[in-house]
């Protein structure tokens, strides 16, 4: 049998739909066009893009920019919420109010206080995108981070599941890693997504920093050559596409062998 | 020699004494049920045995080593909770095998140890199912089975029954006794259902207040309560106020001839327990024989399955009876009936000036 769908229902899901893919199709038009005669149909502008050596280091440098965060955050983040859920509930109130300061404080100003405020650490740290440019981004994605695992941590028995785990056996360690974690599987993804999304996109910090990252190189293209740009518009939403597929790839593979996406609860 | 002591156990949280001086003691083997209203510190108690709160003074002696400070995956107790504490992220037999795993045990004595354990719980149908799969009779025969697969040195359980319905709660109750005493485990058990306790337990402790009440085999705590509170809670019962006088109590005018009267000094106040089953009712022709008989109206019917229990409301009268269905077919509400208090194996406590304890349900403290 099949579902009524209301024709209003319809309507917007269309006008919905036109708002996000006619930009994108204008884009893609646009990015075939002949670079000498400004018509279509040719896929040159693509080719100098995958072409161009920075390019790929740039997408490279945003990419493990991107893991790093996610790992560091996730590092940080994960224990520091089941701990609050735990012993300190209290705690969580605050939590909640740090997490909106990266919302409220414009990039502006949080990078020329960071690199103020950092002015003087070690080179390896303040002049690497891995040292300085990643500890902005954790802090970037705080927000993020904390909302969905908070989530998470929400959605199951913490306190019982702690409690059955120890009562067995395990260690605080084992009890987060074999118990809590994979519980909380769907929530560090969601976290991981939106940290990845806002690390491939970020502009203001890495070019006040002066760091040469996947977004700067879009601008700087953008600048010089119209039809690559938007050929390298087209591609970096791909990208962060596929990048956010292979994260759920990987995540649902195990979490399938969990039993996870059976949905649990 | 005791296996299990709680020494002077106290746990404040903030002004309410949820512990107030628990004393324990359990010998190996032992299945003790600690019963009581919400807030009674039941679940506080066993808590601290488990290891996830420590007691503000007191101390917890497994098998001659105290244990009070030790931390919760040090102790060897197998506890079972009230619900949702299976790992939803593994199947019964990853469940039952979580705690083997942790104590490095090899594959082929583990899956052994799992597969004999889900057997014995009745779930060897279901090794392979993930929690969410389970009903929740099984969610819980599965988290017995994690609980024993530990080999603990006591095994704790927090109301494990609460959460199902009453055909599964009778029927798994009687099955964690059988595995129980099949395994010779000492079990402390928590639940505020009397009926529960009283059916699985050798030793029942009432609690009120943070402190027990009254220790005993279930049938001394059904026939003998030692407190006006524990005489309330396990099962029902009719209590009349009176003062002794020669050869019984008075009461609502009457002198009821009570055995057990005969050992109180006159003058004192008392309460007399009388159980409803023991009060023979019949129609009254009359206005009644010997001291002990009360005339009354049937006022309500209580439908209970073999028995059916009758409000009687006369002049300074007001009892309730138990008594078989049958009979009481030929008792209808609105009847003038006579009932027989028996003279003995009747109940006498102190009455103090105090007020009766009412139970009712109280806020639980805030035990986390």
């Amino acid at each position: 049998m099949r579902k009524h769908v209301a024709p209003s229902a319809v309507i917007w899901l269309v006008l919905g739909g036109a708002y996000f893919i006619i930009p994108l199709v204008a884009t893609l038009l646009f990015s075939l066009n002949q670079q000498q005669t400004g018509h279509c149909c040719s896929v040159a502008a693509y080719g100098t893009i995958l072409h161009d050596g920075a390019f790929w280091s740039n997408l490279k440098t945003s990419f493990l920019l991107a893991l790093e965060t996610i790992a560091i955050g996730l590092l940080i983040f994960v224990p520091t919420i089941y701990l609050v859920h735990l012993k300190l509930p209290k705690l969580r109130p605050v939590l909640a109010f740090l997490a909106l300061i990266p919302f409220v404080i414009p990039p502006i100003v949080m990078v020329v206080g960071l690199l103020s405020f950092y002015k003087g650490s070690p080179t390896w740290f303040y002049a690497q995108p891995w040292g300085f440019l990643a500890a902005a981004y954790v802090i970037l994605a705080f927000p993020y981070m904390f909302f969905s695992l908070d989530a998470g941590f929400r959605s199951i028995d913490i306190h019982t599941l702690t409690e059955a785990s120890q009562s067995l056996g395990a260690s605080w360690a084992t009890t987060l890693l074999k118990v809590i974690l994979p519980n909380i599987r769907a929530a560090c993804l969601a976290a991981s997504f939106l940290t990845l999304a806002i690390v491939m996109g970020e502009f203001t910090i890495a070019s006040l920093a002066a760091f040469h990252t996947f977004p700067i190189y879009i601008q700087g293209i953008n600048e010089s050559e119209a039809y690559p740009a938007a050929a390298v518009t087209l591609m970096s939403f791909g990208i962060t596409w596929l990048a956010m597929l292979s994260l759920l790839f990987v995540g649902r593979k195990r979490g399938a062998r969990a039993g996870l996406l059976a949905g649990v609860r | 020699m005791a296996y299990l002591e709680l020494q002077n156990l106290h746990r404040d949280f903030g002004t309410t004494k949820a512990l107030d001086g628990i004393e324990i003691s359990l010998g190996e083997g032992e299945f003790l049920s600690l019963l009581g209203p919400s807030g009674c510190g039941k679940t506080t108690a066993l808590r601290l045995v488990a290891g996830f709160d420590r007691p503000d003074a007191g101390r917890i002696i497994v098998d001659g080593k105290d244990v009070t400070r030790m931390s919760p995956n040090k102790r060897d107790m197998g506890m079972v909770f009230q619900a949702y504490s299976l790992f939803p992220n593994m199947t019964a037999r990853q469940n039952v095998a979580f705690g083997l795993r942790i104590r490095g045990k090899k594959r082929t004595e583990r899956d052994k140890r799992v597969l004999d354990l889900l057997d014995l719980v009745g779930l060897s149908q279901a090794v392979d199912r993930y929690p969410h799969q389970l009903s929740g009779g099984m969610q819980q025969r599965v988290a017995l089975a994690r609980a024993l697969a530990i080999e603990p040195r006591v095994l704790l359980l927090d109301e494990p029954l609460s959460a199902l319905d009453a055909k599964v709660r009778v029927q798994l109750r009687e099955e964690i006794r059988r595995i129980q005493l099949e395994l010779g485990i000492t079990t402390l058990y928590v639940t505020h259902d009397q009926e529960e306790a009283l059916s699985v337990s050798d030793h029942v402790a009432v609690m009120y207040r943070g402190r027990i009440e009254q220790m005993g085999s279930p049938a001394e705590m059904y026939s003998a309560p030692a407190t006006p509170f524990v005489a309330e809670f396990i099962g029902t019962m009719n209590r009349l106020e009176g003062t002794v006088v020669d050869g019984g109590v008075e009461h609502g005018g009457r002198t009821l001839q009570i055995e057990a009267a005969r050992e109180r000094r006159r003058g004192e106040r008392v309460l007399v327990l009388i159980r409803p089953e023991t009060v023979a009712v019949e129609r009254a022709n009359g206005d009644g024989g010997d001291a002990n008989t009360l005339i009354g109206d049937v006022v309500t019917q209580t439908f209970l399955g073999p028995v059916t229990r009758l409000k009687i409301v006369g002049t300074g009268v007001d009892v309730i009876a138990d008594v078989p269905t049958q009979r009481a077919l030929g008792l209808p509400v609105g009847t003038r009936v006579a009932a027989a208090l028996p003279a003995e194996g009747v109940r006498l406590l102190d009455l103090k000036d105090e007020q009766l304890p009412e139970i009712a349900e109280e806020p639980a403290p805030a035990g986390r």
